[in-house]
């Protein structure tokens, strides 16, 4: 076992943990390479916390492994391993001081002289000055950094991060995220990040693993994710998505033809996650455009038309909900560049897209289309 | 049991008032604090002065000759001269309690607080039911526990634990006992108030920045805990140092304790004198003990 894998990489082999009947995480394997970002991407229950406590040893595993380079450290009390936690709530000791805090791991493993390497750690989170406050007399920024801190200093093998951005407003959330991402790559220490956060986890990740039930859906790299998914769940989950309920007739030429609604779309076979049978046809809204009529459709592109039902403007873009013949809203972002009008509700307008930007997934038989309202907030943001 | 509610401090002020009500309104805290502070001027201030005025009387006085003020100072001497043993044995035996209690009382406290689920409630009931009897019947029932012919007393013979004729009653045993469960309650509560406020987060934190379970204990379950500590502590120790009764029917004249001297000054010798500078020395020892206690605690929740 683990005979080829580098000294530091985190990899988890057919974790599971069971509470009672409900199996939080459900037969995990992953491999975390050392000194990467990792996030763990889900909604709440998904089980991405529940993996993260197993990691740092505070939830023991019901079975399965997890290795660290090629040592088992499934069954290691949580103080004898190394790997130390950014907790959500932060857990600062409210009875010592910012510079005990952050001094803590290394006390307990006996180290003399911490003074120096506190004080390095402090401004490295840009804390310098504060050693002597109190964690009550910071504000939930500063916590978060001290917290941070005093995992970071015992230089762990992996540093667990569990929602640590969660309490924060969206402003410093942004100015965190771009400051842990500075340490990371300044410190090269593996990160496991839990968020909720698709934005989050897209921003800071190099590697995005999204869980759903506890099992991973989809695991790679943010923006491969984004443009290619491999589930209706990840299209959805990962940004908004479009997707019509199609049937594809196989592929030929390079390319799936399916037809949807009485419409006849093609995607190339690239982007075919199923090529037979019930499937999703996706696109993504902003890869949609809108036009007046048919005949303004560039050539080679492919459309649909309807009627706009709703318009909302936010400022970066303009958020469109266009109803198709068949009932259905699409989604559709036009960004406010100044090269288009703006179109009123009621009227009839044809959404095109560069079948190169569609793809096709996976889709049970019996599911409709799959169409995401508009959220009143710019694209891609936080929810 | 005041310490078991505390009040979240800060938020308890209420809103300012408006500018044109204030006036009338200015008054109302103290109007509130009116009863209390009566019933503490009437019946703690004045007899306190009282009692110190008793201290200083002429010794050679008597109940039915009357007492003059004479300023005896040397009462005060007198009485530590002819009593200091009791003095001792009375921190003495507080002192014993009071380990055996922390010792059963800490891990109770927490058990309670942190493990017990839903029983929490029924287990903090168990805690509090003995004082719906009084002090005097459950220290009688402890007479009865530890008499010469009992379970227990047989028990320890039979193990070789006491010997053929050994005995628990009228022993200082039986008195350190008596107190320790007498007072137990008092140590209990204010600690659970405490270690039920602890986030076990905090432990989970511990454990992940490398200390071991009794690490974690020391680092950071007991300084959290301190001020409870410190408060049950306090509401053990001092009534345990003056109390008398557990001496009184659990000991013999050779446990007595101060209390027991004071008693018998007071109701016995009627030596009125000597009974109230008894009383201010007990006090004076208390208030130096609870001092020298609180400044190495160094709780600035408790002073």
């Amino acid at each position: 076992m683990g005979h080829d894998a580098p000294a530091g990489d985190l990899r988890l082999a057919n974790l599971t943990k069971r509470f009672g009947v409900f199996t939080a995480v459900d037969d995990l394997s992953l491999t975390i390479p050392q000194g990467s970002f990792f996030a763990l991407l889900g909604a709440s229950g998904c089980g991405k916390t529940t993996t993260l406590r197993m990691i740092a040893g505070l939830e023991e595993p019901t079975s399965g492994q997890v290795l660290l380079g090629d040592r088992d450290i499934a069954r290691l009390r949580p103080y004898k391993r190394p790997v130390n936690t950014v907790f959500q709530s932060y857990a600062l000791f409210p009875h010592l001081d910012i510079f005990e805090n952050v001094a803590f791991g290394l006390r307990r493993r006996g180290i003399r002289s911490v003074g120096d390497q506190v004080e390095r750690m402090l401004s490295l989170v840009q804390l310098d000055g504060y050693g002597r406050r109190r964690p009550a007399q910071l504000s939930g920024g500063q916590q978060q950094r001290v917290a941070l801190a005093r995992a970071l200093i015992n230089h762990p093998k992996v540093l667990l991060l569990d929602e640590p951005l969660g309490a924060l407003d969206l402003k410093l959330r942004r100015q965190m995220q771009i400051e842990l991402k500075r340490i990371q790559t300044e410190v090269g220490i593996t990160f496991v990040h839990v968020t909720h956060d698709q934005e989050e986890a897209m921003t800071m990740a190099d590697t995005v693993a999204v869980m759903n039930a506890g099992r991973i859906e989809q695991l790679g790299a943010p923006a491969d994710m984004y443009e290619f998914p491999a589930t209706a769940f990840v299209a959805n989950f990962l940004g908004q998505s479009n997707l019509l309920a199609a049937e594809a007739a196989g592929a030929g030429g390079g390319e799936v033809a399916v037809s949807a609604h009485g419409g006849r779309f093609s995607v190339p076979a690239g982007r075919a996650r199923a090529d037979r049978g019930p499937v999703y046809l996706g696109v993504r809204p902003e890869k949609l455009h809108l036009v007046g009529s048919a005949d303004q459709v560039p050539a080679g592109h492919q459309h649909v038309t309807g009627v706009v039902t709703d318009a909302s403007y936010v400022g970066v873009s303009t958020q469109y909900l266009l109803r198709t013949g068949w009932g259905s809203e699409l989604t559709v972002f036009v960004a406010n560049s100044g090269a288009y009008g703006r179109l009123p509700v009621g009227t009839q307008a044809v959404a095109h897209w560069d079948p190169r930007h569609a793809f096709l997934l996976h889709r049970e038989p019996g599911e409709h289309d799959r169409t995401t309202p508009v959220l009143d907030e710019p694209v891609g943001a936080s929810s | 049991m005041s310490v078991l509610a505390h009040v979240p401090t800060g938020s308890g002020q209420s809103a300012p008032l408006p500018a044109a009500r204030s006036g009338r309104y200015r008054l109302l805290p103290y109007l509130l604090l009116l009863p209390g502070a009566a019933w503490l001027f009437l019946f703690f201030a004045v007899p306190l002065f009282q009692l110190a005025a008793a201290s200083l009387y002429d010794p050679s006085g008597s109940l039915s000759t009357g007492y003059a003020l004479t300023w005896a100072f040397g009462n005060y001497p007198e009485a530590l001269q002819a009593y200091w043993p009791q003095f001792t044995r009375s921190f003495l035996y507080a002192g014993i309690a009071l380990v055996l209690a922390l010792l059963m009382g800490y891990p109770l406290a927490y058990a309670i607080a942190q493990k017990a689920g839903r029983w929490k409630n029924l287990l903090l009931v168990c805690v509090i039911a003995p004082m719906f009897t009084s002090f005097l019947v459950r220290t009688l029932a402890w007479k009865t526990i530890l008499s010469d012919n009992g379970a227990l007393v047989g028990l320890l013979r039979d193990v070789h634990l006491l010997g053929a004729d050994g005995r628990l009653l009228a022993t200082p045993v039986a008195v350190v006992l008596g107190l320790t469960y007498n007072f137990l309650p008092f140590l209990v509560l204010p600690l659970y108030a405490s270690l039920e406020r602890l986030d076990h987060r905090l432990l989970e934190a511990a454990s992940d920045l490398y200390a071991s379970p009794v690490r974690a204990f020391r680092k950071v379950t007991l300084p959290l805990s301190m001020p409870g500590l410190v408060a049950g502590t306090l509401l053990f120790f001092i009534p345990a140092s003056g109390d008398y009764i557990n001496a009184e029917l659990l000991g013999t004249p050779n446990e007595y304790m101060i209390g027991n001297v004071i008693d018998s000054a007071f109701l016995v010798r009627l030596d009125y004198p000597q009974g109230a500078a008894l009383s201010f020395l007990l006090m004076a020892a208390i208030l130096a003990v609870v001092f020298v206690y609180l400044r190495r605690a160094g709780t600035d929740e408790v002073l």
